[in-house]
Order: C-alpha cells, then sequence, then structure tokens
C-alpha cells in the first residue's frame, strides 16, 4: 500500500538564547525576550519530522510540516528559521493577552491553534523549552487534544501508521509503538538537526506563515495568559554568580592538594 | 484536614518505600493528610512502612493497564482519586514520568503544575514551591492559583521523616477508568540495564563526573568515585561516544544535580553542561587546558593531567584512611 501523505506539526518556542545572560523583569517575573532564537531543543523536534516526510517524497508528494509557535510578535522568527530549515508552512500564534501563559494556558491556546489545521498525523515537539524548562507542554496538548503521547522520545520510526519510539530511563529503555495520529515529544538523542542551506533560505521567503489572534482560535482574553494561568511566580532572586576559586597547576602534587582541599572543606 | 494525594509507582518495583517516596510523605504530612495512590500492588512491607510515615488511607490499583501503556493510564488513576477524595494537592517526584502524570492530572483537574521544587513550604494551607529557573541563575517562588496545586518535587526537598503515630493503613483496592488516548502508546519490550551499585546520581551527596578528556577510560573517575562513595556523572560528549550510560549524562539534557561536591574531570564546562550543575554547592575541576571555561565556575581547580591527578588523590585518600 501506497503511504497518504502526512500533515506534521513540529512545535518550535522562541526563546532567549542560552549562550548569554538571561533575567526575569517586571512585578511578574517575566523573561526578558532580548536576544532570541529557534529554542535548540526544537530542532530535534523538526529535523525528526523532515526526516519522516523526507522518506515519503517530502513536499513534493504532498507532505505537509507546518512549524507552529505561540509567543510575541518577534517569535516569528522561530518559524521564519524552521521554513529555512525546511519546514513547508508556519504559524504564529500571537495576542497581547498570551503574555504570561504558563503551560496549563499555553497548552490551551496551541491545542486551540492545531484545531485550525485540519486534521494532524503527527505533533512533534522538543523534550523541553530550554527556557521554562517545564517539560509539561508537550503532554498537556496531547491530552487536549485527545491524542497518545510517546514523550522524551530518543528514537523515532514510522512504519505506514504504526510510530516506534525509544525512550532511555535510568535502569530501563522502553520501546513504545502507536498507531496516528499521535503526539511525540523527541530528545537531543534522536538526530542530528540540518542546517538552513542557501537553497532553504531562499525557498523560505515564499512559504506561507498564517497569524493567529486569539480570536482566530476562539479563546476569549480571560483564558490565558497572566489572568488564565493557574501558577503564578510570587518573587524571584537573582544568585550570585559564581566566581573563579583557587587555580593551582599541578607540579607533581596536585592529587594531594586535591585531599588537602577536600579535607579542609570537610568533604572528606 | 485537606488530602493531599502522593503517588507512589510499584510497577516494577521493589515492593518498598524509595527514598524519595519518604520525603513526599514527610511534605504531604506537613500540609495536611496523606493519602497514597499506587500504580500496581501493596506488599505488607510497604503497607507497613506507609503506616509508619502515618498513612492511613492507600487506594490502589492493578490494572493490567498500568504496566502495558506509557505513563497515561498512571495520571487517570492519580486523576480520579485526587477527585474522589476532594484532594488539595498532589505531589510527585521530579522524574520524566513523575512530571508527565503531573502534566495530565493538571488537565484533568484544571491544576496549576509546579515541576522541579527544591522545597514546598505550606503557608495557612497554601504550597508555595522554590525553585532554581534559566540554568540555576535565579531561585523562585511559585504557587497554583487554582483549587489544587500539583507540584513535583525533586529529592531531597525534606529530610524524611516518620510520623509521631504509626497508624495502620486501610489499604483499598479499586478499578479505575482510562481515557482511549490513554491506551495509545503501548510498551512492546523493557531492557533493563544492570545497576552499577553506586549512588544514583540526583540523590547522591558526591558527584564525579568525566568527559571527553578521558579519551574512552573512566576506570580514573570511577576509582576517586568508589573512595569517595560517589555517583558517577558524565559530558554529553563522554555518553555520546558510548564511553558510559545516557543515564550518566549531566547537563540541560541530562541530569540536574546540585551534590555537595561536584569533581568535572577532563570536561571543559560547555553552556549545557554548566546548566546541570552550576548549582552544586562546591565545584571542583580537573582540566589540561587552563583556558577552559569550567575554570570560571571552579572553587578549587587543577590545571593538571587527569591521569596523573586522580589515581594521586585516590592514593592519597586511601593513605590518610589507613
Ligand atoms: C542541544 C544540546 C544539548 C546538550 N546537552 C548537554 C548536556 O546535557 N550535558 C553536557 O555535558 N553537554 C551537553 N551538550 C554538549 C556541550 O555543548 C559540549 O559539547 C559537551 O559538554 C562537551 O563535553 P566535554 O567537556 O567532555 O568535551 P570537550 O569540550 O571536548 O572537553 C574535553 C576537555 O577535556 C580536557 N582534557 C583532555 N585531556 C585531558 C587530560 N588528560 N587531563 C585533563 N583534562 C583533559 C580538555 O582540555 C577539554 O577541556 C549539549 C549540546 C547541545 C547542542
Ligand atoms: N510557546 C510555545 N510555542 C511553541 N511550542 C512550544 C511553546 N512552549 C512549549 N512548546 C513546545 O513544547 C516543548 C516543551 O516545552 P516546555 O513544556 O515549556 O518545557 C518545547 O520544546 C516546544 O516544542
Amino acid at each position: 500500500m501506497e503511504n497518504a501523505a502526512l500533515n506534521i506539526v513540529v512545535l518550535v518556542k522562541y526563546v532567549p538564547d542560552t549562550q548569554f545572560d538571561r533575567h526575569l523583569t517586571g512585578e511578574n517575573h517575566r523573561l526578558d525576550r532580548n536576544e532570541s532564537i529557534l529554542s535548540e531543543l526544537d530542532e530535534y523536534a523538526l529535523e525528526a519530522a523532515l526526516a519522516i516526510t523526507d522518506d515519503r517524497g517530502g513536499a513534493k508528494a504532498g507532505n505537509f510540516v507546518t512549524a507552529l509557535t505561540l509567543g510575541p510578535a518577534s517569535a516569528v522568527a522561530a518559524v521564519k528559521k524552521s521554513l529555512q530549515i525546511g519546514a513547508t508552512s508556519g504559524v504564529h500564534v500571537s495576542d497581547e493577552a498570551l503574555a504570561g501563559s504558563d503551560a496549563w494556558s499555553t497548552s490551551l491556546a496551541l491545542a486551540a491553534a492545531v484545531r485550525t489545521l485540519g486534521p494532524v498525523d503527527l505533533i512533534i515537539t522538543g523534550m523541553s523549552s530550554t527556557d521554562g524548562e517545564t517539560s509539561l507542554v508537550p503532554t498537556q496538548l496531547a491530552a487536549r487534544l485527545g491524542l497518545p503521547a510517546i514523550t522524551f522520545a530518543s528514537s523515532l520510526e514510522l512504519d505506514g501508521t504504526t510510530v516506534t519510539a525509544r525512550r532511555d530511563g535510568d535502569d530501563v529503555s522502553e520501546d513504545i509503538q502507536a498507531t496516528l495520529p499521535v503526539l511525540v515529544s523527541v530528545t537531543d538523542q534522536a538526530n542530528e538537526p540540518r542546517y538552513p542551506n542557501f537553497k532553504g533560505i531562499l525557498a523560505a521567503k515564499k512559504k506561507k506563515i498564517t497569524t493567529l489572534s486569539l480570536a482566530d482560535i476562539g479563546l476569549s482574553a480571560d483564558a490565558v495568559g497572566h489572568i488564565g494561568s493557574l501558577t503564578r511566580v510570587d518573587s524571584a532572586a537573582e544568585r550570585p554568580a559564581r566566581t573563579a576559586g583557587t587555580i593551582i597547576t599541578d607540579a607533581g602534587d596536585a592529587g594531594i592538594q586535591l585531599v588537602d582541599f577536600l579535607a579542609a572543606q570537610k568533604l572528606i | 484536614m485537606t488530602a493531599i494525594v502522593v503517588f507512589i509507582d510499584q510497577i516494577n518495583a521493589s515492593g518498598t518505600l524509595h527514598s524519595t517516596s519518604q520525603q513526599l510523605l514527610t511534605l504531604a504530612r506537613s500540609a495536611g493528610e496523606a493519602v497514597v495512590v499506587v500504580a500496581g500492588p501493596v506488599s505488607e512491607d510497604l503497607a507497613a512502612e506507609l503506616g509508619v510515615h502515618g498513612v492511613a488511607r492507600v487506594l490502589h490499583s492493578e490494572q493490567s493497564e498500568l504496566a502495558d501503556f506509557l505513563i497515561a493510564p498512571k495520571a487517570d488513576l492519580v486523576a480520579q482519586v485526587a477527585a474522589s477524595v476532594s484532594a488539595s494537592a498532589v505531589l510527585l517526584e521530579n522524574s520524566p514520568a513523575g512530571k508527565e502524570i503531573a502534566a495530565r492530572v493538571g488537565v484533568a483537574l484544571n491544576a496549576g503544575v509546579i515541576t522541579d521544587a527544591v522545597t514546598v513550604e505550606n503557608q495557612g494551607g497554601a504550597l508555595l514551591a522554590h525553585k532554581s529557573v534559566l540554568a540555576g541563575s535565579y531561585m523562585v517562588q511559585a504557587q497554583a492559583t487554582s483549587a489544587v496545586t500539583v507540584i513535583s518535587v525533586k529529592s531531597h526537598s525534606v529530610e524524611a521523616r516518620a510520623a509521631a503515630q504509626t497508624v495502620v493503613p486501610v489499604v483499598e483496592r479499586i478499578e479505575v477508568t482510562f481515557g482511549p488516548a490513554s491506551l495509545g502508546a503501548r510498551i512492546i519490550r523493557r531492557t533493563s540495564r544492570t545497576a552499577s551499585g553506586r549512588p544514583e546520581l540526583e540523590d547522591a551527596r558526591i558527584v564525579v563526573a568525566g568527559g571527553r578528556g578521558l579519551d574512552g577510560d573512566f576506570g580514573p573517575v570511577e576509582e576517586l568515585a568508589d573512595v569517595l562513595g560517589a555517583a558517577v556523572g558524565a559530558s554529553r560528549a563522554a555518553t555520546d561516544a558510548g564511553w558510559i550510560s545516557h543515564a550518566a549524562q549531566v547537563g540541560q539534557t541530562g541530569k540536574k544535580v546540585s551534590p555537595q561536591l561536584y569533581i568535572s574531570v577532563g570536561i571543559s564546562g560547555a553552556i549545557q553542561q554548566k546548566a546541570g550543575m552550576q548549582t552544586s554547592k562546591v565545584i571542583v575541576a580537573v582540566n589540561k587546558d587552563s583556558e577552559s571555561p569550567v575554570f570560571e565556575i571552579a572553587d578549587f581547580g587543577i590545571v593538571g593531567d587527569l591521569f596523573k591527578v586522580l589515581p594521586q588523590a585516590v592514593e592519597e585518600i586511601k593513605r590518610r584512611r589507613s
């Protein structure tokens, strides 16, 4: 049997670059979103989607990979980058009222956005965002859409409509199987993400990006954002940055000096 | 008194209470009445231990779906019990499974979820969670604003204590209804790895971690770990190379540890590695390149060859002890 063309949605988050200092600001302790990029962990999700559709003849064979982000106006950059890497189209959910959304309301809005995309075969996400780092959004989205979820997949294969994935736990690895439609979150073990090439960058300019407001996805402002969220940050304290301590160069007795240090610190 | 649900997984488990569960019970007791939900059987030993922790009520299910499918059925169990006992909070361990159950219970009960809590305090009935965010650069206090609070709690959030009075828990076997999507991801194979016999990374007081500098030989790191009673960690370069299990990886996409002492060996200290260890109390680094970024955060740094420094330290520790 011929494999049917796939409709895949990849979640991509626009996050502050972890290479720079990151700060919480304002009375609600929100993250300062300067110097942001496509989350590096979502590149693995995008790669997983593209590898699967490449196998089935890519966009030419009617396969769709939609990069979906929820975030401020600037977050469209994450979608653009995804289009350059190879996604076929983009969706950007953006609305003032979404600011300050926690996982509960982010997943609510993402679910509403996915519903506007027609029947979806596969949703692929990163293992966690590099800013919130909760790993809550993927499962909450799956729960809202009534989809099975395979989280933390370190490998992912699709055969016909059967998804097989591996999960590596501390003392046991599990092989998991599910039938489309399903949501999968992938780890950085899953693949080696590709980079955008010149052709991809040019092609991206012609690809379509749809912007959706809250009204477009049928949600009211009080269901999301700071008001709709079910958690709140009461206070935040910056930790003093770690500073370098004593650095010695081994002159033949560094192992002994190490033990002296541990003993002085009462660690042995 | 308000019910605080604590989930304990006994599928493929030992039949006894893990130290993290003991900590959760201690926490629960400080905030209300601990009601325990168990996936799988409740052995006599487990029931007795729960009694020591003051647990009067245990609900458990032995439905086969709990073992045959990925996490979602366990979340159905927890959510249904939490709803039936009108719980004000659900406490879970901060493992990937614990966080996934937290996520699902959050959707099922319209409850705010806080993950990665390092401590939880009860302030007039409200549970306030403290957690470290942005790779350890901030500590925040957060709480749920919903009727039910769901928190996944890291180990060592409190010192586990027995209750003032031991009770004999009432153990009730129940059956729950699973959502159709919960039975969608089937576990078709489980492959166990042999345990190292060393402490678990996230529980250990001392971690000795090795990186690419070990060049395939974890021997020096393991020997130092063993004289210190430490857990062994690794950089992604070392786990990717297959020198040690991926479960040993410390960092952004591995374990986040904050032991009393972290000894970094042959690791350059990339931002993703730092993200998993820079909240350690004391950091020691051994690296032959004085320019390595790890030295910017080390309390004690040794510029030198790990293959000379580590064996010498091991000998010295043994000598002082004999
Ligand atoms: C999405 C993503 C996620 C990642 N997540 C993680 C993560 O969770 N954890 C993680 O660790 N990394 C992670 N990384 C990888 C990270 O960026 C680094 O590549 C990695 O940490 C490097 O490992 P290393 O320090 O062992 O190797 P290197 O950077 O190659 O450093 C090896 C060090 O060993 C020293 N050395 C060599 N020989 C000796 C000797 N004989 N004696 C003493 N010192 C010696 C060298 O001077 C060097 O500093 C991630 C990367 C990405 C892109
Ligand atoms: N605002 C968002 N827009 C798009 N995807 C998101 C967003 N938030 C989370 N995700 C996805 O969910 C994954 C886990 O995020 P988190 O639950 O925040 O750790 C990320 O890797 C993304 O794939």
